[in-house]
């Protein structure tokens, strides 16, 4: 249990999702990579390309400083970690479990809130962009691949996440055990 | 499928060769030798499929293009011209502010040059991949070019020089490039009578250190006769410290030279103990002597290049200096000075001659050692032929001029007259093959050929006629490259393909050595130019007097700011344009009416700047020059030229902040 909460934490040194962008003249592709605090890439200067790219089709820059998500997703998971410690000083089963599933539940509405991110990017268009695609919509997939326009869009889960996996599953071990033991 | 696909190829091949046969056979008779050893698996061993990578860097001085080629090999593809010595109104090379300062020379500024001899980078004797030099012959300067960027970075001009043909061969590590002046000159430059030659005039070879980080500075000059120093090459392994250098002309003479300088049955080659040198130099036994000559270097994080004026430099003498200078006889009028991988043996390239005439280094010692001289010219004492001589390559073929190695203890030679390459055995002297080429070949090249360590697998002629081998273009054909696979017994021809100006020497390297380092773009928060604007809230017009100062930026697809007023006739107006994409392969170019110098090509991250001085009163487009984006043809805008004296306000800006 302790172990678990405290892997919450590593979470930051990691990005959590990453969107790559596939198309001829992109032979490497852009890679951007969504952090709990930020957004990059695998270069430095992949957010620019993002928004040279979407400015094309009318969509909105993404500007990490107009995300309030970036800032305060950072002290949820620095509450878990901490509230995850406290339980296992209390070292109560049940709260084990209760734990385990509040981060399930957490993590249904955060990987919600990004598709709602990703539906408002991808419909939300300029009316006065250079190019129209009339009915398309740029949103990009929440798991898997999809092809829009000329690229092929692939949003995957990375390595943050693991880490919060491996922090959900820790709480139900931590709950099984002690449940054996009693 | 592939086997069907393979014997299409092939037929298709065979087609093609036939044709060519039949071709030549119409125009001359005997056309075998013509097509060279060409067979049907030749077009294979030069093909690199679409999206792939050549195996080896070429680079190709430009002779009087004063630039280098860059192509891949095997297939001889044309990668890049690289500006060193003449604008390059393409790229805005020398028409930019940025760039002006790399070619400013004692002269003034000095727009193209004659380039002659690449020359890498080395580490323990290896092509190392960080930078190449090359030579401007005519008004004789030293450049160096960074291989991370492919650009110019620096600049420096040759003191007491006439023609700066020697040049630049390394030493072993780079410590040094040299600088051989090809003409005497009086020294100093003065006014005498031409017929005062022999009295007046001198030569002088240039060590130039080369720093770590690349810089340039003149370290010494030997003073030495004014004869014609033509070419050189440095020692290696156990030659290390020494440098050569052929003569000619020791008959020091300043008319009818085709005639009057081919008289002396021996010229020589001059070895020049560097590491003595540096002795010498460092115990002070030199004269310091005022001269002007200047240094240009590019800075890449100013995005600018700087010229600095030099005014002193520093004069070995061989009279003042003993053991500095030998001088080596050597038949007929030599031209290349090739050392073998080991350093042992040094190649004189006697060029009215049928005989290759090759010194033993460990010879030379000796007879160093015991004193074998036969005479003394000018304070350097002349070493016995008999006693220097290793061997001698017979009835090779008659011109030769230069040699490289391969991996394996051969060498090849060029001989221009019989138009052919001759491949022979180091050590044992025996002839092993000939090669035709198309036609009269100069310089050859093997990559890593003039190296401690080649890689003999091709070896590349660069021919200075090519008359009827491919489709004319008027009375001015192109120079050419032909490219042979020497990895067996026997050089076979692979392929021809035309060079940019005149291509007289050449390097090749494997291209892992330079791939790795080659940079991508510059980084804006690095940018240090003084007029950058580092984003769009930069972007601003600043008038001082009658000189406008536009801050202007491009991202795809729009300059900012895209309408400028307030601007008069008799300004001047410097553009300066920072690039703020930050992605491989995303230039922008901008180019207004009436400008009377070029075009501006800028690097992602880069800042140039472009001077346009308005004579007429209107309303004048400017636009980006390089295909960026979908909307690349919308990445235009305006400025209006008012009358002088008008009362306009300076007003700028991009759409809704538009004047």
């Amino acid at each position: 249990m302790l172990v678990g909460s405290l892997l919450l934490l590593v979470i930051f040194a990691f990005p959590i999702w990453k969107i790559i962008l596939i198309a001829p003249q992109y032979p490497s592709g852009v890679t951007m990579l969504i952090y709990l605090n930020k957004i990059g890439g695998t270069e430095p200067g992949t957010l620019q390309n993002v928004n040279i790219l979407n400015h094309y089709v009318g969509m909105k820059p993404i500007e990490p400083d107009s995300i309030p998500e970036l800032t305060y997703f950072p002290f949820i998971v620095i509450g878990l970690s901490v509230l995850g410690v406290i339980l296992a000083l209390v070292n109560k089963r049940n709260l084990f479990l209760a734990f385990g599933i509040l981060l399930i539940v957490l993590a249904g509405l955060g990987v919600y809130d990004f598709y709602l991110w990703e539906y408002d990017y991808g419909h939300n268009l300029d009316p006065h962009a250079p190019i129209k695609f009339p009915g398309a919509s740029f949103q990009p997939p929440l798991i898997g691949k999809k092809d829009i326009i000329n690229f092929t869009a692939i949003s995957l889960p990375a390595t943050g996440i693991y880490f919060y996996g491996a922090a959900i599953v820790a709480s139900f071990v931590s709950w099984w055990f002690s449940k054996k033991k009693a | 499928m592939k086997s069907t696909l393979n014997f299409l190829s092939r037929g298709l091949w065979a087609v093609v060769l036939v044709g060519l046969f039949l071709g030549a056979c119409n125009n001359q008779g005997s056309n075998n030798q013509k097509a060279g050893m060409l067979s049907s698996d030749v077009a294979s061993q030069v093909y690199v499929p679409p999206g792939q990578h050549d195996e080896f860097y070429a680079f190709m001085s430009g002779g009087f293009s004063g630039q280098i080629g860059v192509h891949g090999l095997p297939s001889g593809r044309l990668l890049r011209i690289i500006p060193v010595f003449s604008v390059d109104a393409e790229k805005g090379y020398g028409f930019n502010e940025e760039t002006k300062a790399l070619l400013n020379t004692s002269h003034g500024f000095v727009p193209w040059d004659d380039s002659h001899h690449p020359e890498l980078s080395q580490t323990n004797g290896e092509t190392d991949g960080r930078w190449i030099f090359i030579n401007g012959n005519n008004t004789p300067r030293l450049a160096r070019i960074d291989l991370t960027t492919f650009e110019t970075a620096e600049i420096i001009e040759i003191p007491n020089s006439g023609g700066n043909h020697s040049s630049p061969f390394t030493t072993e590590n780079t410590e040094y490039v040299v600088a051989g002046t090809r003409f005497g000159v009086p020294f100093p430059q003065q006014d005498v009578p031409i017929s005062s030659y022999a009295e007046n005039f001198k030569g002088t070879l240039t060590f130039v250190k080369v720093e770590e980080n690349g810089a340039m500075d003149i370290a010494f000059q030997v003073l030495l006769p004014a004869f014609d120093y033509d070419l050189a090459h440095s020692g290696k392994g156990k030659s290390h410290g020494w440098t050569f250098f052929t003569t000619y002309n020791t008959e020091e003479q300043s008319t009818l030279l085709e005639v009057k300088a081919s008289q002396n049955d021996k010229d020589y080659i001059a070895a020049v103990n560097w590491k003595k040198a540096e002795e010498y130099i460092a115990s002070g036994n030199f004269e310091e002597m005022e001269t002007q000559y200047m240094r240009n270097y590019y800075d890449e994080k100013k995005h600018m290049a700087f010229s600095e004026t030099k005014t002193k430099v520093k004069i070995l003498t061989p009279e003042n200096c003993p053991g500095l200078v030998y001088f080596l006889p050597t038949p007929k009028s030599p031209h290349g000075v090739d050392v073998d991988p080991t350093g042992e043996y040094i190649v004189g390239n006697g060029k009215l001659s049928s005989d290759l005439t090759v010194h033993s280094f460990t010879k030379m010692m000796t007879a160093i050692e015991n004193g074998s001289f036969e005479d003394e010219v000018a304070g350097v004492p002349v070493l016995k032929f008999d006693e220097v001589v290793g061997g001698v390559v017979k009835d090779a073929g008659l011109g030769p001029l230069h040699t490289e190695f391969d991996d394996k203890g051969n060498a090849y030679t060029s001989f221009f007259i019989t138009s052919e390459v001759v491949k022979w055995k180091v050590g044992t002297w025996e002839v092993l093959d000939k090669a035709s080429t198309f036609y009269s070949v100069g310089h050859i090249m093997i990559p890593g050929g003039d190296s401690k360590s080649p890689e003999g697998k091709y070896l590349v002629a660069l021919n200075k006629i090519t008359k009827d081998r491919y489709l004319p273009t008027g009375p001015e054909l192109c120079h050419s490259a032909q490219l042979y696979d020497i990895s067996g017994d026997k050089m076979k021809l692979l392929m021809d393909f035309p060079t940019q100006g005149e291509p007289h020497y050449a390097q090749g390297i494997s291209a892992g050595r330079v791939k790795p380092n080659v940079k991508k773009f510059y980084p804006l928060e690095e940018n240090e130019h003084p007029f950058r604007a580092m984003g769009e809230k930069d972007a601003r017009v600043e008038r001082e007097g009658n000189n406008v100062h536009v801050y202007m930026t491009t991202i795809r697809s729009h300059f900012a700011p895209d309408n400028i007023e307030g601007v008069k006739v008799g300004d001047n107006v410097y553009f300066h344009v920072t690039n703020l994409e930050q992605d491989w392969d995303v230039p922008h170019g901008f180019s207004v009416m009436g400008a009377n110098n070029a075009e501006l090509l800028i690097m992602p991250g880069q800042t140039e700047t472009l001077l346009w001085k308005p004579t007429k009163v209107g309303v004048y487009p400017f636009y980006c020059t390089d295909f960026c984006s979908a909307l690349h043809q919308e990445m235009q805008g305006y400025i209006r030229i008012s009358p002088a004296g008008a009362n306009v306000d300076l007003a700028w800006g991009l759409g809704e902040s538009a004047p």
